[in-house]
This record gives C-alpha cells, structure tokens and sequence, in this order.
C-alpha cells in the first residue's frame, strides 16, 4: 500500500503534513515533526517585518474545540532565513513557506523575501481571522482582493508552486476559488479557522481570549471543511491539488477528506490531542485501511466522493450539486 | 484512542483565599481549589483582561492550590496589586513533574523563588520516605524563601547560602552541592559508594535561575549523578501546540516534555544557558 505521492513536481512519502501556526517557529521543530512522520511541514505565517501578536491568552481549549487568537507572530525575514535555512541543509520533507502580509504589494514583497530561500511550495495566508482589527476583513473574504493577492504573488513567483490558504467564512467558498484560479493559483489550503468564535468566564464575565474572538478548530470543524474542500474541488474541476485542513484527527478523518478532493492533509490541533506522534498514527491507520479495503495507492482516493457521485447521477448534476 | 492528559485548558476563575507576603517582592497566593499538580508541573494564571502567565506550582494539596511569585513585571505586578476575594483564571496542570523511587537520598537545589516548587517536591517525597539535603540559595537574606517550611518537614538537611554572606554560606548553593558530592559519590553505574558518614546520593533536582541550572547540569554529569531540572521559556498554549516554548536543537516543547527535564536530555540542548527566544521567536542572550 502506496501512501506517497507527487504533487506538482515534489515528492511527500505520505499525504499528512503540519498545518501552517503549529509548532512551526523553528527548524528544530520541524525536523522534530518530521522525524515524528509528518510528509511536509508548513512554517508558521512569515511577514516583511517584525510582527507582534497578541497578549495571551491566545490558545484554550476543551475536548471539543480549540480558540486561537495568536495573532501571527513572527520576528521578519532575518529570523526565516537562519530557521528556513537551517531545515533546507537537511530538508528531510518538503518544506510549505508560509506567507501573510497586510497588502495586496506586500503579499509580493514578502514572497520576494522567502523565494530565495527554496521552498517547495508557498502557501499564501488571506484568511487569518484574528487580524482583524488591525488589518479589516482578511482577503480571503473577498473575490476580488483574493484574487489580487494571488495575481500579486504569482508575478514573482517564478516556478513555485503557489497555494492560497481559504477562509471557510465566506458566503461562497467556490466563488474565491475560481478567482484566484483564475488569477493563476496553482493550489490551495483548505480551510483556515472557523468563526471566529468567543469564550467566557463566568466569574469574572471576561471574554477569555485576550483578542475577544478567535478562531476556531478542532475536530468540530472537520465537516465545514471536508464541505469546502469537496466545494473548491468540484469548483477549480479538480485540476488544482488541495491541502486539506480542519479538525483531522485520525487516519479515517485524512481518507474522508482526500475523497472530499485533498492531496495533501494538514494536521494541527490534534498534536495536542495525540501527542507529536499523531503524524506517524495517521499513516498507520490509512495505511490499515487502506490494505483492508484493497486501495494499493492512497492517491486513487483523491477526489473519489466526485467520481462516486458522477458515476451516480451524471457528472453535470453533480457539479451543480457541489457548487453552492 | 486518544491521550489527552488530566489537565484544563480552558481557564477557570478561582478566588484568592489567602496572601502571604513572602519577602518584600515575593507573594504566595492559595486559590480555592486544586488542579491535581505535581511537583515540579506549572500552570498557566490568568489576570482577566490583563494577561496570562505560566507559573509554577508551590503548592497543591488536592483542596487548594498556591502560587509564589515575584513582582517583576506588568503582569505579576498586576497580581501583586490583587486582594482576598479577587479572581484569578487557573489552567492545568502542565508539563513534566520530578520523579522519584521511595527511600531515596535526593540533593534539592533551589536558587531565588525556586524555593516555591522545590519545597512542594520536598512535602512530597519526605512522605515516600526520601532524605533530603536541600540547598537553599539567593542574593541575600532579605531573599530567602521557604526556610522555615523546609525545616519543618522530616528528613530534610537545610543548606543556606547568600552571595552576600548575609545568612548561612557566602557564596552560591552550587558550590555548597559540589563539595557534598565530593564526600558522597555515585558510581553511576547502579554502584553506589559513599564516603565518610554520608549516604550516597542517588539524584539531584534542581529549579532556579537558567544560569544555576546549567551549573547542577555540569556538576551532576561530571559526578554521573542523574539529575532533573526544572527549564523555563515563553509560554503561550502551555499544551504542545503552539512550539513557543521548543529548544534547540531537539525541538523539544518544555511545556509538554519539560519543564522539569533529565539531565541526559539537558546536556543535547544547545540553547541551554545561552540564548532563549521571546514572544515572536526572536532570540535573546542569557
């Protein structure tokens, strides 16, 4: 049973990678991920210039969900060439560069700054939701703006892959996938955080979150985004490869949403459920899966709800089933 | 299937039942109620609408929980400002916690307000019937913390230094552990030998300031006596997500895997007593 595969000219020996904001501040914790089973690593959001973020508490959780309001620290460049750098020496995954910035030129900028340091894709970040109030409603709430951004960074791009990392909080998910696959997007991350959502303590009647609001993940959102995946697919027909990403926890949970049309999976919020082994566990389980139900390669399945529900009611219906 | 450890991570508000003011900057705060802390393990405090911290846990007996801390910036300055009645958020318990076999004869190094956590290792292994030579040390005598609880437990041999000489050994703790390794060895090897009138030492936990730390590492592995120490870094989840708080070069999470780290682990970490990176993960010197 075959769990690597090739997307747009990088080889993952598995489709499970860390997700963009997760232990993704230096290279020792990405090889540490990595040697741990993850098939790529995504770094946590770069920017131009030193960015603070948010006064804790900026990460809570219960069983059932997790709150993040961070607020996209990061110390600037000099910082991601020593941390990128020292991973690309070993590079023992691909490595997914990370990007936000607060304008349609800096997206370029920025990209400008991270390229030369060879990542393997860059993953661009429109939809952080605890932004907010500095920067006003991310860019991936919008199809024009998205699409700028992406139109913006694909000029300098070169042959990098360049994935747009998508909000699920937008009325129509497929209507910002097509513009910025029209815009010349080669990929997209699929779903940033839900909400954003709130918390409060009844004592005290605080909000808990430093920020009031953040976003929200964990394994509740796994349906929202097995949806949007299943939306952007059917959206960009497919063509485009998709990380998959929201509340995936178990192997079953990576195989449902790569039939949802993802290529790759993001992990995140569960390494703190399953401990950094989680990377490892999932492959075993799709693995056993897999074997037990005769899938020799994992990427078969990619996309397969599609190819289930076409051979059912006619591939035309079916693509105006999935586009809402 | 999975393994989520016992612990909160969402804050609970507690209220301050009881203050004891310490030494002039240094305030122990009881909260009403117990997380179920080791020794050794920290907690994250949160002042509503403030900010919130880790600290560790002085103190946790299954009913209450204490906190001793020191006034030093925004945030403790904040706390220190509280009063009986006012509500603090609690979350936790986090981390690694001091391990031990019962009977043991176990060295406790504590420097400035690492006093705290260690006399909570101190109640606690007294009770599996341990020894303890306890190694008190800070600037001055103004400075010293938990004195008169650690003397009033069974078993434990209290070591005072200043570096001012103002009360007991002038000079630092580890200096005062060094000379009272060289009298009581350990093989390392399982073999044990012990000269003069001292029992062997079978390990040494140490929680102080960074530079201490490094110290009781170089000593205890020079004297191949194993040796847990108590790291600290910046905190934000206090649960293994958010990878502030990883070390170089492991990549290790001290919130998850530490605080309370062996010393066979300790001497891989490159950064240990030389850099350790803020909020945006930025380093800084020691």
């Amino acid at each position: 049973m075959n769990l690597a595969q090739t997307i747009l000219g990088v080889p993952f020996t598995n489709p499970i990678v860390l997700a963009s904001g997760i232990m993704g501040i230096t290279s020792a914790s990405w090889k540490l991920m990595a040697k741990h089973g993850a098939g790529g690593i995504t770094t946590k959001s770069l920017w131009l210039k030193e960015h603070k973020g948010h006064k804790n508490p900026t990460i809570i959780s219960t069983e059932h969900w997790t709150l993040n309001a961070v607020g996209v620290p990061d110390a600037g460049p000099e910082k991601a060439r020593e941390e990128v750098g020292d991973f690309m020496k070993s590079h023992p995954v691909p490595l997914i560069a990370n990007i936000i910035a607060e304008s349609v030129d800096a997206y370029a900028e920025t990209a400008e700054a991270i390229l030369p340091l060879k990542p393997d894709f860059l993953e661009v970040n429109i939809s952080c939701p605890n932004v907010e109030d500095e920067f006003g409603k991310p860019f991936a709430c919008s199809a024009p703006a998205a699409a700028a951004a992406t139109k913006a960074v694909k000029k300098v791009s070169g042959k990098t892959p360049v994935f747009i990392k998508l909000s699920p909080n937008v009325d129509s998910i497929a209507a910002i996938a097509t513009a910025c696959a029209d815009a010349g997007a080669d990929g997209f991350t699929v779903i940033n955080t839900v909400g954003p959502g709130m918390a409060i303590d009844l004592r005290s009647r605080m909000p808990i979150l430093a920020n009031k609001v953040g976003g929200l993940s964990g394994p509740g959102i796994k349906p929202i985004a097995v949806k949007c995946v299943a939306d952007v697919y059917a959206a960009t027909g497919g063509n485009l490869p998709i990380i998959g990403t929201g509340g995936i926890c178990t192997g079953e949970d990576a195989l449902e949403i790569m039939l949802a049309g993802a290529s790759l999976v993001g992990i995140g919020t569960a390494i703190g459920d399953r401990g950094m082994d989680v990377f490892n566990s999932i492959c075993e389980e799709m693995q056993l899966w897999c074997t037990n139900e005769g899938v020799d390669n994992v990427s078969d399945l990619v996309g397969g709800m599609h190819r289930e529900l076409a051979s059912r009611i006619g591939p035309k219906e079916n693509r105006k089933s999935m586009i809402i | 299937m999975f393994s989520i450890p016992l612990q909160s991570r969402l804050p609970r508000t507690y209220r301050i039942k009881k203050i004891k003011q310490e030494t002039e900057m240094v305030r122990t705060y009881t909260f009403d109620g117990s997380l179920g802390a080791r020794p050794g393990q920290f907690l994250m405090l949160w002042l509503p609408g403030i900010d919130e911290k880790p600290f560790s846990v002085a103190f946790d007996n299954g009913a209450e929980t204490k906190v001793t801390f020191f006034a030093v910036g925004p945030m403790s300055e904040a706390l220190a400002a509280c009063k009986v009645g006012d509500l603090v958020g609690l979350r936790g318990p986090f981390g690694t916690s001091y391990e031990w076999k019962p009977g043991q004869h176990i060295a406790l190094v504590a420097g400035g307000y690492g006093a705290a956590p260690m006399y909570f290792v101190a109640a606690e292994t007294v009770h599996h019937g341990c020894t303890l030579e306890v190694f008190v040390g800070a600037k001055s005598k103004d400075h010293l913390l938990y004195l008169e609880e650690l003397e009033s437990l069974p078993h434990v041999s209290l070591h005072v230094s200043t570096n001012d000489g103002s009360m007991g050994f002038k000079g630092f703790n580890v200096q005062q552990l060094e000379k009272m390794l060289e009298v009581c060895e350990h093989s390392g090897k399982g073999k044990r030998k012990g000269k003069e009138d001292m029992d062997a030492m079978d390990q040494v936990f140490a929680c102080g300031p960074e530079m201490m730390l490094k110290a009781v590492s170089e000593l205890t592995a020079r004297y191949k006596i194993p040796s847990q120490l108590s790291l600290e870094r910046y905190m934000k989840c206090g649960y293994g997500l958010c990878g502030s708080c990883v070390v170089d070069p492991l990549g290790i999470r001290l919130c998850t895997e530490g605080p309370v780290v062996k010393n066979d682990a300790c001497v891989k970490i490159e950064e240990f007593g030389k850099y350790h990176r803020d909020a945006l993960g930025k380093k800084h010197q020691f």
